[in-house]
């Protein structure tokens, strides 16, 4: 891998000189039980050519036959990006050999997309930003290269490679942007934005899972920059597979500057595929093609065309679920919560899940706290999504209510989760197993008030001479006896009545 | 006036992944050339207001429901492969990367 | 010799299915004329005696169980070598595809075995179905029973020339620009061309995909219709299948009643250079035989037609450019120069280069060539175009007429190399036949006598809407029945006995 020699150029003085100018291009992964032109299962991480079939590995003679829920998923998703919808459109071979692409052709969509022409409108510091989205299509995905040999385990300098189609065939929706223009300084953010609204977007509208560090989503950046006050765009390069919300803000920064320095030392911008590298921040250029690529795209002969019925179309449109940004308006102003809670919220992925527990009952504040407490904690330590761990949001609303109601105090919550995730059961299974139960008998309570105080005198007599502060030791020495069963406040109170003081 | 040089067919054949030696390339120029100038005539009635049918019939919306069907198993997919590794198709070295 | 193999596959499913003869003694006679005929005409890419066997005694069996039997069940069926069978090797006639064991069957495969059908082989023919004379195999050249140095037509040329030579009475067959048909016609017999959509494309290596459509080959017309039934009808598998039910053919082809149809001549198939005096003679003699029986004739123009074949020869290599390119050594087949030096892209490239033939290559390239941006709209964009020219002018003339009709080929068999590096030449033997495969429309060939200059066969097309395959039966049967009367039996006795 070359090392850039590039000069980059500070971000700020490159918004100085020069208006960039994005286009995106994302890869969402739809998540149906079968793949776009075959049956075969979609699961993630199954075992190498275990989930393939004759149209799926382009054998002589198969012949594909379209996913009816995934043209369905797609013709939602344009309607949820203001998209018009295609009276009739044809899918189409884009020809090219890859070893990874069974068939030496991918068939997607060419001239005739699902969706065209629709927008999104993303919130970036306060003010919405509104994106022009070109079309919305359905294509196929590839199989998987692992590259074997070389030093680095990447494609170059591999001695070779080693192919798994389980991955090759499942539907893929390309969503891609007009040019985004005007957006100055806060580009990177917006492009940010961008992607996380269609990944919120995705999830409401259930179409897929949008697990970006799986490759259910992937989006492609496209920037060029216009010298300012300049009136034609700047030569672009496209930064490929982009599978974090930070890779995206940090790769078009990166192209800016890295732009910008090139042509202030009166450089030419190469238009080129780059790749974007994790540990550097940096983008380096793919291979440059030395001729144009020459897809030849034609109608696919082997599907039919696509003509939606209008008033199957009118039904979805109206079945769509209520948008990401209305919706979380909504929750903030419900649960009464700042604009850096809610975003925070939104970063770990809770809101669906804080939602949820707050439908089962649990008051938003409680429901939030343990989600972006303990919870988020446990997911970060088990390396996990939060809807990934083993507890429903109407078991952290049990929770919730044992609280509230004096059953369980905090320290014993924890517990209770921490039993619910190693699978000890339902809340209630695990307080009985556990027998976490707060003491609230109060004749056991006060025994054991009585016992701590005796086996305490010196304590207790500071507290009696009006040092209250030393309580605590004593509150405590209860906890201790009780295994931090007991209820905090109500053991000070006994212990205050007991000493004659009042707190 | 030859309706496609020498030059275009290795290109052709570059695009088609065909190594084709030199004499090949004479000959197919040859027969290219005659075979093009011959199919071109469908330009004299292909005008502007007939449109193109990509297919011989007329159907439309031809799908299938989203179900899981049986498909190969791995012995069964990797059994005439060229090349195995590790339950994958093993192939020769990939240079750069397309699309 | 047994004179089982000179029955009609409808005589020996009732033979079978009655219990006058086993299906293991009927695929036995028809194995033991292969291996008397084959060293002659080379139709065979692969004999599966053991497996036509098997599959006999399990017709019996079921038979002897007292199982109800269909009209085909336990009659040989020899199966071109471009539809996969898990239990035979499929190769397209290519060596790209050498030895290749398919993991699944077709969907024509399947219902012949369904059918109770025994297939006792896989056929040769032009290299990937591209080829009007079967010699562009990559393993050996057919021969046309009728005169061994003549070619059997093509591209199903291993079929036509198996069912000629009573080595089979039935085969399947794929029509892009007239496979079935044209060698159904230089080899005397019976060939189909069903309404695309009409019989399944699933596990039939595809050459051109928007034109491709399996039909049967038999040596008479009921037979033909018999096994048309037998592998066609809707296919969840194949997203271009028509879901309707087929056409009543066994029924029409019983029927053989022409009186009162109007039959439509077209004009320029019988008019222009290339046609044989032979030819069209037993043409113009066959369109007098229709009137005869009660039929009205009328002179049709087709103008389109004209442009027919150079539309053909842009999109089928388009399309076959693309339905090829995943042989690529990769998945299965060959592998060529694989050395731990060379890139997937120079092995991909030298495999393609040793393993597909010349006339493979050249549709390639072309079919590239015509799909290229700057020339997609003037080559393949304008062949659309006819395409939808031609299917204007089938939809006027069957406004007017029932059926058209036409000579199925503009020459009778010709000589094994003699077209073989003129493709131009070649490709004029598909004049007829293209024309219903750009609209997809049903048609079919049956004979109509020899050719006086060469006493070669000569074929009678009759082409029918879309779903009308049933009026291609009709009409065949009838003029079968009226020839076979005039002659004392089929054309097919006049052929020199091999
Ligand atoms: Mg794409
Ligand atoms: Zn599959």
């Amino acid at each position: 891998m070359s090392t850039p020699t590039e000069t980059l150029m500070p971000f700020d003085e490159a918004m100085e000189r020069y208006e960039p100018v994005l286009g995106l291009e994302t890869h969402v992964e739809l998540g149906t039980a079968s793949k776009m032109f075959c049956g075969c299962p979609t699961t993630f991480g199954a075992p190498p050519n275990t989930q393939v079939c004759p149209v799926c590995l382009g054998l002589p003679g198969s012949l594909p036959v379209a996913n009816a829920k995934a043209i369905e998923s797609t013709i939602r998703i344009g309607l949820a990006l203001n998209c018009s919808i295609a009276e009739w459109c044809r899918f189409a071979r884009k020809n090219y050999f890859y070893p990874d692409m069974p068939k030496n052709f991918q068939i997607s969509q060419y001239d005739e997309p699902l969706c065209y022409d629709g927008y999104i409108d993303v919130e970036v510091d306060g003010e919405t930003v509104r994106i022009g989205i070109e079309r919305v299509h359905l294509e196929e995905d590839t199989g998987k290269s692992t590259h074997v040999g070389g030093a680095t385990g990447r494609i170059h300098g591999a001695d070779y490679s080693t192919v798994d189609y389980n991955r090759a065939g499942i539907p893929l929706v390309e969503i891609v942007t007009k040019p985004i223009t005007g957006t100055g300084r806060l580009a990177p953010q917006v492009a940010r934005a961008y992607v996380a609204e269609l990944r919120d977007l995705m999830r409401a509208l259930g179409v897929s899972d949008v697990r970006m560090e799986q490759g259910s989503l992937r989006c492609d950046v496209n920037v060029s920059l216009m010298p300012r006050g300049g009136t034609e765009w700047g030569t672009r390069t496209e930064t490929k597979n982009l599978n974090s919300l930070r890779s995206v803000e940090r790769a078009v920064r990166h192209e800016i500057e890295r732009q910008a320095g090139i042509l202030d030392a009166g450089g030419r911008i190469i238009q080129e595929t780059r790749h974007f590298h994790e540990d550097t921040g940096t983008t380096t250029s793919g291979r440059s093609k030395e001729e144009a690529q020459d897809y030849r795209y034609f109608p696919e002969p082997d599907l039919v065309p696509i003509a939606p019925d209008r008033e199957w179309v009118e039904k979805l449109r109206a079945e769509l679920p209520e948008p990401p940004s209305v919706r979380r308006r909504r929750l903030q102003a419900e649960w009464g919560v700042s604009d850096h809670d809610m975003a925070a919220m939104r970063n770990a992925d809770a809101i669906d899940l804080v939602e949820a527990t707050v439908k089962a009952g649990a008051p938003p504040a409680d429901a939030r706290k343990w989600w972006m407490g303990e919870l988020a904690r446990r997911a970060n330590e088990s390396g996990k999504a939060l809807a990934e761990l083993p507890i429903t949001p109407e078991q952290v609303a049990r929770v919730c209510e044992l609280v509230a109601s004096g059953q369980l105090n905090d320290k014993l919550a924890r517990q209770v989760l921490e039993g619910v995730l190693a699978g000890e059961g339902t809340p209630d299974e695990v307080v009985e197993r556990r027998g976490l139960r707060i003491v609230s008998d109060e004749g056991e309570l006060a025994a054991i008030v009585d016992q701590v105080i005796a086996e305490n005198a010196e304590v207790a007599e500071k507290v009696r001479n009006g040092k209250i502060a030393a309580a605590g030791a004593l509150v405590g020495g209860v906890m201790k006896a009780t295994k931090g069963k007991a209820d905090a406040a109500r053991a000070r109170q006994l212990i205050l009545e007991k000493l004659g003081v009042s707190g | 006036m030859s309706a496609i040089t020498r030059d275009e067919v290795a290109h052709l054949a570059r695009l088609s992944r065909l190594a084709l030696t030199d004499e090949e390339l004479d000959h197919f120029a040859g027969q290219l050339d005659q075979i093009i100038a011959a199919v071109a005539r469908v330009a004299e009635v292909a005008t502007d207001d007939i449109p193109p049918s990509s297919h011989a019939l007329p159907l439309t919306n031809v799908f299938r429901p989203d179900e899981v069907r049986p498909g190969l198993t791995p012995q069964q997919a990797l059994d005439q492969a060229p090349a195995v590794e590790d339950d994958r198709f093993r192939v020769p070295r990939i240079l750069g990367e397309e699309a | 010799m047994s004179e089982l193999i000179r029955k009609t596959a409808a005589e020996l499913g009732r033979m079978v299915a009655s219990g006058e003869v086993s299906a293991v003694e009927v695929t036995q006679a028809h194995l033991d004329r292969i291996a008397e005929v084959e060293p002659k005409i080379d139709a065979f890419l692969h004999v599966a005696a053991e497996a036509a066997l098997e599959q006999a005694r399990a017709v019996d069996e079921r038979r002897a169980k007292g199982e109800r039997l269909g009209p085909l069940a336990g009659v040989p069926v020899a199966h071109k070598d471009i539809f996969t069978t898990v239990d035979m090797p499929t190769t397209a006639a290519s060596k790209i595809l050498e030895g290749w064991r398919p993991p699944y069957d077709a969907t024509v495969t399947r219902r012949l075995r369904e059918a109770g059908l025994v297939i006792v082989g896989k056929t040769n023919l032009d290299e990937f179905a591209m080829g009007s004379s079967t010699e562009n195999s990559a393993y050996k050249p057919t021969r046309n029973p009728w005169d061994l140095t003549r070619v059997p037509g093509g591209s199903s040329g291993g079929s036509a020339a198996a069912v000629a030579a009573y080595a089979v009475p039935l085969a399947t067959g794929t029509d892009t620009g007239g496979s079935i048909r044209q060698p159904a016609a230089v080899t005397g017999i019976v060939g189909t061309k069903p309404t695309y959509g009409g019989s399944s494309r699933y596990g039939l290596i595809a050459f051109a995909s928007s034109l491709d459509t399996p039909g049967p080959f038999a040596r008479n017309v009921l037979d033909a219709a018999l096994l048309h039934e037998a592998f066609s009808g809707h296919d969840p598998l194949d997203s271009t299948s028509i879901n309707a039910p087929v056409p009543p053919v066994v029924e029409a082809a019983r029927q053989a009643d022409v009186s009162g149809m109007r039959v439509g001549v077209i004009k320029e198939f019988v008019e222009g250079e290339g046609y044989q005096r032979g030819v069209l003679r037993r043409f113009t003699e066959a369109v007098e035989l229709l009137e005869s029986l009660g039929a009205k004739t009328i002179e049709i123009s087709c103008p389109s037609f004209a442009y027919a074949l150079p539309a053909y020869y842009l999109i089928a290599p388009s399309e076959c450019s693309s339905n090829l390119a995943r042989f690529d050594a990769m998945r299965y087949g060959l592998r060529v120069g694989d050395d731990g030096t060379r890139s997937a892209e120079e092995v991909m490239a030298l495999t393609r280069a040793a393993g597909f033939g010349p006339e493979v290559k050249r549709r390639i390239m072309l079919g590239t060539y015509a799909l290229s941006s700057g020339y997609y709209d003037a080559y393949y964009g304008s062949a659309q175009k006819v395409r939808t020219l031609i299917a204007r002018d089938f939809e006027a003339a069957f406004q007017q007429v029932d059926v058209l009709v036409s000579p199925t080929t503009p020459t009778t068999a010709f000589k094994l190399g003699e077209r073989v590096d003129d493709p131009m030449a070649m490709y004029l033997a598909d004049l007829c036949t293209i024309p219903s495969n750009l609209a997809g429309n049903a048609a079919i060939s049956v004979p109509c006598g020899l050719a006086e200059e060469d006493n070669l066969p000569v074929g009678l097309q009759i082409i029918a809407p879309v779903l009308g395959d049933d009026r291609c039966y009709r009409v065949g049967a009838a003029v079968e029945k009226a020839l076979e009367d005039r002659w004392g039996g089929p054309l097919l006795k006049e052929a020199p006995s091999l």
